[in-house]
């Protein structure tokens, strides 16, 4: 059973939005991860570096949260492996083709006002929302 | 600041914000998107605090020429609403509702439980690779984009 946290939801979106902030200011890049990731298959000259750097970061930063004491709730994935897999690949094509995830899309998108990640976002928010009905409460209902 | 640098710190707040939003955990997230169930509004204000903050800097750095580790601003000029963005999306939100894992937090758990996610990480970069291949054959000219 999982519970409303909306004051630890808030704060950790007000520190991704400063994450986004950090990477405009600094490099000129939107945080989109699907984006990030993607660029490095393969990476055109000088675009590896601060990828795989960012990525690296993204990977110690829950690590480290919890080394300073902070809370690091469980990751709790309770899919059969195929679906994990047919999961990943469905994420990692649609992201691709759709060009950005809920980061590029759903936040950096929306901040700058753009239809075109609006679009995206309400789409990919529907059809999470319809796979997890379906899931849930018809074949497993 | 180095640029490298400046990457990995940017990287580093990122991870922060979803271990202490709890999106790393794909089950507050399908909680979030099991609407019609016992539903999490949580990740709600995730996105809120995300997007209102983003703007808001995002304003400040608008008239902004360069960034202070790089030469130029990359705003995304693409402003195409076309079936490959909305295919993309339904496809990646199938995906997404499937497992509970996005391309951000399946990331940023690997260094906390890389044995539930890797498999997942593994499948999202040939995803990725798919679509490259498959965008290639289609448009050539497109494919750097």
């Amino acid at each position: 059973m999982e519970t409303f946290t909306p004051i630890s939801a808030l704060v950790g979106g007000i520190i991704i939005g400063g994450s986004a902030i950090l990477l405009m200011v600094l490099l000129g890049r939107i945080a989109g991860i699907s984006g990030i990731v993607g660029g490095l298959l393969p990476p055109p000259a000088g675009e590896a570096g601060w990828r795989l750097a960012f990525l690296f970061g993204l990977v110690a930063g829950p690590v480290l949260w919890g080394l300073v004491g902070g809370f690091v709730p469980p990751v709790e994935v309770t899919s059969a492996i195929p679906v994990l897999i047919a999961g990943g690949l469905l994420v990692g094509f649609g992201t691709s083709l759709g060009s950005g995830c809920t980061s590029g899309h759903g936040v950096c998108g929306l901040a700058r006002l753009s239809p075109r990640s609006l679009v995206a976002t309400l789409t990919f928010m529907a059809v999470a929302v319809a796979t997890v009905f379906v899931t849930r409460h018809v074949i497993g209902g | 600041m180095n640029r490298i640098l400046a990457a990995f710190v940017a990287g580093l707040v990122f991870g922060v914000g979803l271990t202490v939003a709890q999106m790393t955990n794909p089950a507050k997230v399908l909680a979030f998107l099991d609407l019609f169930g016992n539903w999490d509004p949580s990740l709600a204000f995730v996105m809120g605090g995300a997007v209102a903050v983003t703007f808001v800097g995002y304003r400040s750095l608008r008239g902004r020429h360069a960034p202070v580790c790089d030469m130029s601003m990359r705003w995304p000029t693409t402003t195409a609403i076309d079936g490959r963005l909305v295919g993309g999306a339904a496809l990646f939100g199938l995906g997404w509702g499937l497992v509970g894992l996005c391309p951000g937090p399946a990331v940023a758990s690997l260094g906390i439980a890389p044995q539930r996610t890797i498999l997942f990480v593994i499948a999202m970069l040939v995803g990725m690779a798919l679509a490259r291949w498959f965008g290639e054959r289609r448009s050539p000219a497109a494919a750097s984009a």
